[in-house]
C-alpha cells in the first residue's frame, strides 16, 4: 500500500515538473520572438537593483496597504515552500516529517510556517475583498473584465485553499501524534510546533484514528497536488510574476527614465544623408546578402519589439498601479499602460499558439497595432514616465508606446494632423511653431 | 525697461576669440512663446546679476528634436540632433544650461550617443550652484512667507531624478513651500509632453492640465511655481479655466528669484 502511494507521488511529481518545463521552454521561445537587445552591461548595478526591487519589494510598499499585505503573502509563500522540500522527501520515501531530526529548530520552522500560513490566509482574504467589494479604481478598468478578473480570483482561491490544507494537515498530524498512532508518533515525542493548527483540534475531537488518517492524508495529498497544479497554472496566468519579476528587474533600463533609445538604423541613414562623400547611387555592399531588406522602423507587431519588452509583458501581474498614475487614463482617455502590456502578452501568446500548431509562424492577418492596441491609445500618451515609475517590478510600457508611434510616423506617416504640422515646422524652420529661425534671438531686443 | 538685454552670441564670442563659461540653450519655447520669453529674460538677468560669462547660439540654435522623437519621428529627431551637434561641437561647447527640461533631457541623455558630449544642467540646478558658490544672492524678498507649490516637470523630476534643486531655490526665498498630494516622483504630468503640446487631446472627460491644476488648487497656493515653459503654459491655462488668474500666479522659479530681487 505504502509503495503504491510512493509510486503515485513520483508520477505526479514527474508529470508536474515535465509540464512545467515544457511551459518554460515555450515561454523562452516566445520571448525570443522579440529582437535581441543587450542589457548585460553594469551587472553589479543590475544585481543591486534586483535585490532591492524584486527581492526587497521596495516599490511595493509605496502603497502601504497593498504593499504590506503583499510582503506578507510573498514572505509567507517563499518560507512556507521550504516545507515543500520535506513533503517531497516524505512522499518519495514514505517517511514522516523527515526533517524533524533537527529538533528545536524544526519546531521553530513548523511553528513559523503556521503563523505565516495564517497571515497569508488573512492577507489573501483582504486582497479578495479589495478586488471584489471595495471600489478601487485600478481594479475596475475595462481591460480587467472577464478572464483577467477570474484569473486574479482563482489565484486568491488557490492560495486560500493551500493554506487551509496546510493547517488541516498539520492539525490532524498533531492529533495523530498525540494519539500515538504508528508512523506518526515518534520516540522523541511530538515533533513540530502547531501554534495555529492546535486551535483546529476541537473540530477533530472524538474522531477515530482511521478517520483522522484519511483526513490527514487527503489534506497532505491535496496540498502537494495543489502546489504542482499551481506551478503549472503560472504560465497561463498573470501570476507568472512570482518567477519573472526577478529577471525582469535585472534586465530593466538603468539609464535615466527620460532617456529614450536612439534607433541605430536611423542613425546610419542620417549619417549617410549628411556625408558629403556618400554615393547615393552606390550598389548595396555584397556582404549584406539576405539582410538587404531595409529594417522596419518601429513596431506594429510583437516581433518588432525587443525581448525585454516581451519579458515585461509576461511579467505584468496586472496590478494597475501604472494605469492609476497615467495622466491620460485619469482624465478618461482610452490609454491604459496596463492594457498595453496585457495586449502585448495576448498577442505573443496568440503567435505562440500558431507556432505550437504549425511548427512555425504563419501570418494570421492580425497584428498588435489596431487588432489589439488602438492608435487612439498610443496618441494619448504624454511620455511622462508615471507608469514606469509606478511599476513595482520594472516594466516599461512607455517603450512599447514609443516604438509603436515610431511605426505609425515613420512607416505610415500617420501622425495626428496637428502633430504632423509641428513636425513639418521643425523640419522647415527649426521650431515646432511656424517661426523663422532667423527670428530666434528677437526676444533679446523686445521689451 | 527701455534698454535691451545684453545677450552675447557664440558667433560674437568666436569672432573675439573668447569662450564663455556656459552656453545658454534657450529652446524654441523660450525663443518664441510670449510667456516663455519672460522666463528667458528673467534667467538672463540672473546670469548677468551673478556675473556669469555666457552666450547663446541665437539664430544658429534649432529645435533639439524632443517633440519629434517622442511623437515617433526618430528620423527628424536625429536630423535635428546631427545639425545641432555639429554647431555645438564647432564651437567646442563644454557646458550647457537650459530653462527647458525637454531640451535638458534630450541634450544630456540622447545626444551623447550621437556624438554630442556636454555637461548639461537645468537652470534650477545652475542657479543653485551659483548660490552655493556665493555668486548669486537670494534671500526672502517679496515672496517671503507666501504659499507656493512646485509642479515637477516630468523630464526634470521623474525623467532625470532632480526634485530638490528647484525646491532648494524656493526655500532660499523663504516661501512657505507646500507640496501637492502628487509630487516629486509621483507628480502628475501637466499634459504637454510627448508631443501633446502640439495636438488636440484624445477624447476623454477632462484635460490633463485641468486635473493637475485642481490638484494644485487643493493646497491653496498663492503661486504655482514651475520649471518648464510647457508646464507653465499648461498650468496658466488651467488656472484661467478656473477663473483664478487674479489670485494665483504661475511663475517659473527663475522669475520668482528675479522678481524677488527686483531685477
Amino acid at each position: 500500500m505504502q509503495i503504491i502511494s510512493q509510486i503515485l507521488f513520483l508520477l505526479a511529481l514527474v508529470a508536474g515538473i515535465w509540464f512545467f518545463t515544457r511551459n518554460v521552454k515555450r515561454l523562452i521561445r516566445n520571448i525570443k520572438l522579440g529582437k535581441e537587445i543587450d542589457r548585460t552591461d553594469r551587472s553589479g548595478e543590475r544585481w543591486v537593483k534586483m535585490s532591492r526591487i524584486a527581492l526587497g519589494q521596495s516599490k511595493m510598499v509605496k502603497r502601504p496597504i497593498a504593499g504590506i499585505l503583499h510582503v506578507i503573502v510573498y514572505v509567507g509563500f517563499i518560507i512556507i515552500n521550504i516545507e515543500v522540500l520535506e513533503i517531497i522527501i516524505d512522499g518519495l520515501f514514505g517517511t514522516h516529517r523527515i526533517l524533524s531530526f533537527m529538533g528545536g529548530f524544526y519546531n521553530f520552522l513548523i511553528g513559523s510556517f503556521e503563523i505565516l500560513a495564517l497571515l497569508v490566509f488573512i492577507g489573501v482574504i483582504i486582497f479578495w475583498t479589495r478586488r471584489n467589494i471595495s471600489n478601487i479604481y485600478r481594479f475596475l478598468s475595462r481591460e480587467l473584465k472577464g478572464w483577467p478578473k477570474n484569473d486574479a480570483n482563482y489565484i486568491l482561491y488557490f492560495e486560500m485553499v493551500l493554506m487551509l490544507l496546510f493547517l488541516v494537515m498539520n492539525a490532524t498530524d498533531y492529533q495523530l501524534q498525540l494519539n500515538g498512532v504508528a508512523h506518526y508518533s515518534q520516540e522523541a515525542g511530538v515533533v513540530g510546533a502547531f501554534p495555529v493548527s492546535q486551535f483546529l483540534l476541537p473540530i477533530f475531537d472524538g474522531m477515530a484514528n482511521a478517520t483522522l488518517i484519511i483526513i490527514e492524508r487527503a489534506a497532505w495529498w491535496l496540498h502537494i497536488l495543489g502546489i504542482l497544479i499551481f506551478l503549472n497554472y503560472l504560465y497561463y496566468s498573470k501570476h507568472l510574476h512570482i518567477l519573472l519579476a526577478f529577471p525582469n528587474v535585472y534586465y530593466s533600463k538603468l539609464q535615466p527614465k527620460g532617456e529614450m533609445d536612439n534607433l541605430e538604423a536611423v542613425t546610419n541613414e542620417v549619417k549617410l544623408m549628411m556625408d558629403p562623400d556618400a554615393d547615393p547611387f552606390a550598389a548595396p555592399a555584397e556582404d549584406e546578402g539576405d539582410a538587404a531588406e531595409p529594417e522596419k522602423f518601429g513596431a506594429s507587431d510583437v516581433m518588432d519589439l525587443n525581448r525585454v519588452q516581451l519579458l515585461n509583458a509576461y511579467t505584468c501581474t496586472e496590478c494597475g498601479r501604472c494605469t492609476s498614475e497615467c495622466p491620460a487614463n485619469l482624465t478618461g482617455k482610452k490609454l491604459s499602460p496596463r492594457k498595453i502590456m496585457m495586449d502585448t502578452r495576448d498577442r505573443v501568446e496568440e503567435i505562440g499558439e500558431i507556432i505550437n500548431k504549425n511548427g512555425k509562424f504563419e501570418d494570421d492577418g492580425k497584428q498588435l497595432l489596431d487588432d489589439y492596441i488602438l492608435r487612439e491609445e498610443l496618441w494619448a500618451c504624454t511620455t511622462c514616465n508615471a507608469c514606469v515609475e509606478a511599476c513595482p517590478i520594472g516594466i516599461d510600457p512607455l517603450s512599447i508606446i514609443l516604438d509603436m508611434r515610431r511605426y505609425l510616423v515613420m512607416e505610415e506617416s500617420a501622425a495626428p494632423n496637428e502633430l504632423g504640422i509641428s513636425m513639418t515646422n521643425i523640419e522647415n524652420n527649426g521650431a515646432p511653431w511656424p517661426y523663422n529661425q532667423q527670428d530666434r534671438l528677437n526676444w533679446a531686443n523686445e521689451n | 525697461m527701455a534698454e535691451a538685454l545684453k545677450v552675447p552670441t557664440m558667433a560674437e564670442y568666436m569672432a573675439e576669440g573668447k569662450k564663455p563659461e556656459v552656453l545658454f540653450w534657450v529652446g524654441c519655447a523660450g525663443s518664441f512663446d510670449d510667456r516663455a520669453k519672460k522666463i528667458t529674460k528673467a534667467f538672463v538677468k540672473l546670469l548677468h546679476n551673478a556675473g556669469v560669462d555666457f552666450a547663446v547660439l541665437g539664430t544658429e540654435e534649432s529645435c533639439t528634436g524632443d517633440p519629434a522623437k517622442r511623437a515617433g519621428n526618430e528620423f527628424l529627431f536625429q536630423m535635428q540632433a546631427a545639425t545641432n551637434i555639429e554647431v555645438l561641437n564647432g564651437y567646442e561647447i563644454k557646458k550647457i544650461v537650459t530653462a527647458c527640461p525637454h531640451c535638458f533631457n534630450t541634450i544630456k541623455n540622447e545626444y551623447p550617443a550621437l556624438g554630442g558630449n556636454y555637461e548639461v544642467v537645468h537652470h534650477t540646478q545652475f542657479l543653485k550652484s551659483l548660490l552655493e558658490e556665493g555668486r548669486l544672492k537670494v534671500e526672502g524678498g517679496k515672496f517671503k512667507g507666501k504659499r507656493i507649490t512646485f509642479h515637477d516637470p516630468c523630464y526634470l523630476g521623474r525623467g532625470n531624478g532632480e526634485y530638490e534643486a528647484p525646491r532648494d531655490l524656493l526655500r532660499k526665498l523663504e516661501v512657505e513651500l507646500i507640496e501637492m498630494k502628487k509630487c516629486k516622483s509621483e507628480g502628475l504630468c501637466c499634459g504637454a509632453g510627448g508631443g501633446q503640446m502640439f495636438k488636440e487631446p484624445e477624447p476623454g472627460n477632462k484635460d490633463v492640465n485641468i486635473e493637475r491644476t485642481e490638484q494644485a488648487l487643493e493646497v491653496k497656493p498663492e503661486v504655482i511655481a514651475a520649471g518648464c515653459p510647457f508646464c507653465n503654459t499648461m498650468m496658466t491655462d488651467g488656472v484661467k479655466s478656473k477663473n483664478q488668474e487674479d489670485d494665483i500666479a504661475v511663475m517659473d522659479v527663475a522669475e520668482l528669484i528675479a522678481s524677488a530681487e527686483d531685477l
